[in-house]
C-alpha cells in the first residue's frame, strides 16, 4: 500500500474526497450570499434554514407526493426560490432603506421560526433519504473506490456554480445585476426595474441553498438543523474570501472543503475549528479577504 | 409667538440659570426613580422566587453588557454567548478544583478569563466593520464552542454540573438562596455602575461620535480602533461576569450556554427592551426569562424558540426602538 506522510493513499484521497464534497457546498451556499449581500447590501441568516427547506421539500415531495430526485432536483429550488421572494417582497422590502443589520436581525429571526417549527414537527433526529437509483454504486478506480453520487454531486455544484458565474459576468442580465451592485439609482433611472431585479436575485439566492439541500439530502440525514450550523462555517468561508468577487466564493468554498478534508487525516481533532483558524490567520494578514476590494 | 419673544427677551444668563435648574431636577429625579427600582429589588424575594430573580440578573446584566456594544459603539456582536460560557465555565471550574475557594475570588477568575478573550476576539474583530464584524465573532464564538465540546475540564455534553457555591470571603454560606441573591444584586448593581459610568464619560461621548459617524470621528483626530476595543472589552468582560454569576447560581455550566442561540438570546433582550437605552436591556431580559419559563411549563413550551423567532421579526419590523424607547417617547410627546 502507498503511504503518504505514514497516511495510506486510499485514506487520503477519500478524505480529500469528503473534503470536495464539502467544498461544493460551501461553494454553493457562499455563492448565494455573496449575490445576495451584493444587490440587496443583507447576510441571508435565513441561508441555512433555506438549504434545510430544500432538503425537506424534496424529502416531504418524495414520501407524499411521489415526486422522484430528479424532479425534486429542479422543483425544489423552485418553490423555495419562490417562497425567497415572498420573503423579500412582503418583508425584507420594509427594511430596505434601514440599517443593514436589521436584515441580519429579520433573517435570524426568520431562521429560528422555521428551524423551531421544524424540530417541533419531524423531531431533531431527523430522517434520511433514498438514494436514486441511477447513481447507486461506483467505481473502482484502482487506488481508490468513487461512490458514485459522490461523484455527481460535485459534478453538479459545479456545474450550477459556474454557470451562475458564466450568467452574471457574461450576459445582459448579468450585467444588469452588477451594475445594480453599483448603483441601483442610476439603474432605476436607465429604465431598468430595479425591485424586480432585487426580487429575483434574492431568490436566486435563496434556490441554489434549496438546491445544495436537495443535493446533501442523500448524503446526510434530512434533520431540521442540518442548515444552521453549516451556516456558521460558511459565513466563515465568506469572510476568508470576501464578497466582492463571484469566482472568489466558489474557489474559496472548495479551498476550504479541501483543507477540511486534509485536517481530519493529518489532525482530527482540529477539523472542526480549521476554518475559523484559517479565518483568523486571514483577518491578521489580510483584512478585506482573500478576494475582496473594500479596504 | 409672544412667548418667542418672551424668551428672548430674558437675559442669556437667567436662560443658563433656568437650563441649569432643569438639568439638575431631572438629575434628582432620575436619582430618585433608581433608588425607587432598588428598593424594590430588594425587596423582590419576599414575593418572588429568589433562584428565579437570580436568573433574570444574570440575564439582565448579560443584555446590559451587550447593549454598551450595540448601542453605543453601534457594533453587533453575534457571538457573545462565549463570553458569557467563558466567564461560567472557568468559575466553574475553579470552585469544583479547588475546594475551599471562596465564591467572589471564583467569579472573578472566571471575568479575567472572558476579559482576555474578549481582548482577543476585539483585536480580531474590530478589524472590519457592520456585517463582516457580526460574522466573524460568531465564527470565533462557534470555534470557543467546539473547544468547550472538546477540551477536558469542560464535561463535554454533560457539562459542569454539581458546581459547590462556595463562601462568599470564605465567611458567608451561599448554600442560602436570600443570602446569594443579595451578592447577584451587589453584582448586578455594580455591573450597572461600570456601564452607566462608561456612558455619561468623555469617553462614552466618543463613543457615540463614532458610532454616528466614524470617517468623522477619526478625521478629529480619535483612535478609533482602541476606542471601540476599549467598548468590546468591557462589554465581554461584563457578560463573563454574567455568566460566571449564573454558574453560581445554578451550579451549573453548560454548552447551552454557548451555543449561538444564546447570542441570539440575548441581542433579543437588547432589541425588545430598546438598543441603546440604559434601562431597556433590563426591561427586556425581564420579558425574555419570563416568557420562557412561563412558555417551558405550558403546553407551548416546544414552540419557544418560533415563539421568540416571532418576537424578533416583529421587533424589527414596526419595534424597533423597543419596549423602553417606545415608553421615552410617549413621556416625551405627552409631558413636555
Amino acid at each position: 500500500m502507498t503511504l503518504v506522510f505514514g497516511v495510506p493513499l486510499s485514506v487520503l484521497l477519500g478524505q480529500l474526497l469528503l473534503g470536495l464534497i464539502n467544498g461544493s457546498f460551501y461553494a454553493l451556499l457562499s455563492l448565494g450570499l455573496a449575490i445576495i449581500f451584493g444587490l440587496l447590501r443583507i447576510i441571508n441568516f435565513a441561508h441555512g434554514a433555506q438549504y434545510m427547506l430544500g432538503a425537506f421539500a424534496a424529502f416531504l415531495g418524495l414520501n407524499y407526493l411521489g415526486v422522484n430526485y430528479w424532479a425534486a432536483l429542479l422543483l425544489s429550488p423552485l418553490l423555495i426560490g419562490l417562497l425567497g421572494m415572498a420573503i423579500e417582497r412582503g418583508l425584507l422590502r420594509r427594511i430596505a432603506g434601514e440599517d443593514h443589520l436589521y436584515g441580519l436581525l429579520l433573517t435570524f429571526g426568520l431562521a429560528l421560526i422555521v428551524e423551531g417549527s421544524f424540530v417541533k414537527l419531524f423531531g431533531v433526529s431527523g430522517s434520511s433519504y433514498p438514494m436514486p437509483e441511477a447513481l447507486k454504486g461506483g467505481y473502482n478506480l484502482g487506488f481508490m473506490f468513487l461512490p458514485t453520487y459522490r461523484a455527481w454531486v460535485i459534478v453538479a455544484a459545479l456545474l450550477v456554480c459556474f454557470a451562475t458565474w458564466y450568467m452574471i459576468e457574461r450576459t445582459r442580465l448579468g450585467s444588469y445585476l452588477r451594475a445594480g451592485t453599483e448603483n441601483p439609482k442610476l439603474m432605476q433611472a436607465f429604465g431598468i426595474n430595479v425591485p424586480l431585479l432585487v426580487t429575483l436575485t434574492y431568490g436566486y439566492g435563496v434556490a441554489l441553498a434549496a438546491f445544495a439541500g436537495v443535493l446533501a439530502a442523500p448524503i446526510y440525514a434530512v434533520t431540521p438543523g442540518m442548515g444552521a450550523n453549516l451556516l456558521i462555517v460558511v459565513f466563515a468561508v465568506v469572510v476568508i474570501g470576501g464578497m466582492g468577487s463571484i469566482m472568489g466564493a466558489i474557489i474559496t468554498g472548495l479551498a476550504m472543503g479541501l483543507i477540511e478534508g486534509l485536517t481530519k487525516v493529518f489532525y482530527p481533532e482540529a477539523a472542526n475549528t480549521v476554518i475559523f483558524v484559517i479565518m483568523v490567520l486571514v483577518l491578521l494578514v489580510r483584512p478585506a479577504g482573500l478576494f475582496g476590494k473594500e479596504a | 409667538m409672544s412667548s418667542q419673544e418672551s424668551v428672548a427677551a430674558v437675559p442669556l444668563a437667567v436662560r443658563a440659570n433656568v437650563e441649569r435648574e432643569r438639568r439638575r431636577a431631572a438629575t434628582r429625579r432620575r436619582q430618585l426613580f433608581y433608588l425607587a427600582l432598588l428598593g424594590l429589588a430588594l425587596l423582590a424575594p419576599l414575593a418572588i422566587y429568589p433562584v428565579f430573580l437570580m436568573k433574570l440578573l444574570c440575564f439582565a446584566l448579560f443584555a446590559c453588557a451587550f447593549n454598551l456594544l450595540l448601542g453605543y459603539a453601534g457594533l453587533l456582536s453575534f457571538g457573545h454567548a462565549a463570553f458569557f460560557a467563558c466567564g461560567g465555565y472557568i468559575t466553574g471550574h475553579m470552585l469544583s478544583t479547588y475546594s475551599g475557594l471562596s465564591t467572589e475570588l471564583g467569579i472573578l477568575a472566571g471575568t479575567l478569563a472572558s476579559t482576555l478573550l474578549g481582548l482577543i476576539f476585539g483585536l480580531l474583530a474590530i478589524r472590519r466593520q457592520g456585517i463582516y464584524f457580526a460574522m466573524i465573532t460568531l465564527a470565533l464564538a462557534q470555534m470557543v464552542f467546539f473547544v468547550f465540546v472538546q477540551a477536558p475540564f469542560t464535561g463535554g455534553e454533560n457539562g459542569l454540573q454539581g458546581v459547590p457555591r462556595g463562601h462568599l470571603f470564605g465567611l458567608i454560606d451561599m448554600q442560602n438562596n436570600l443570602a446569594l441573591y443579595y451578592v447577584v444584586l451587589a453584582v448586578f448593581v455594580f455591573g450597572f455602575a461600570v456601564i452607566q459610568r462608561t456612558i455619561h464619560s468623555p469617553y462614552g461621548q466618543v463613543l457615540k461620535a463614532i458610532r454616528e459617524n466614524e470617517p468623522r470621528a477619526v478625521s478629529l483626530g480619535y483612535n478609533v480602533d482602541a476606542h471601540k476595543l476599549l467598548a468590546f472589552v468591557i462589554s465581554s468582560a461584563l457578560a463573563g461576569l454574567a455568566g460566571a454569576t449564573k454558574t453560581v447560581v445554578f451550579q451549573l455550566a453548560s454548552l447551552t450556554d454557548a451555543h449561538w442561540h444564546m447570542s441570539g438570546e440575548v441581542i433579543l433582550m437588547t432589541l425588545l427592551g430598546g438598543v441603546g437605552t440604559l434601562l431597556g436591556p433590563l426591561v427586556g431580559a425581564t420579558v425574555v426569562v419570563t416568557l420562557q419559563s412561563s412558555l417551558s411549563n405550558g403546553p407551548l413550551g416546544e414552540w419557544v424558540h418560533v415563539i421568540l423567532g416571532v418576537i424578533f421579526v416583529l421587533c424589527v419590523l414596526l419595534f424597533r426602538s423597543g419596549i423602553v424607547g417606545w415608553l421615552e417617547r410617549l413621556v416625551k410627546r405627552n409631558f413636555k
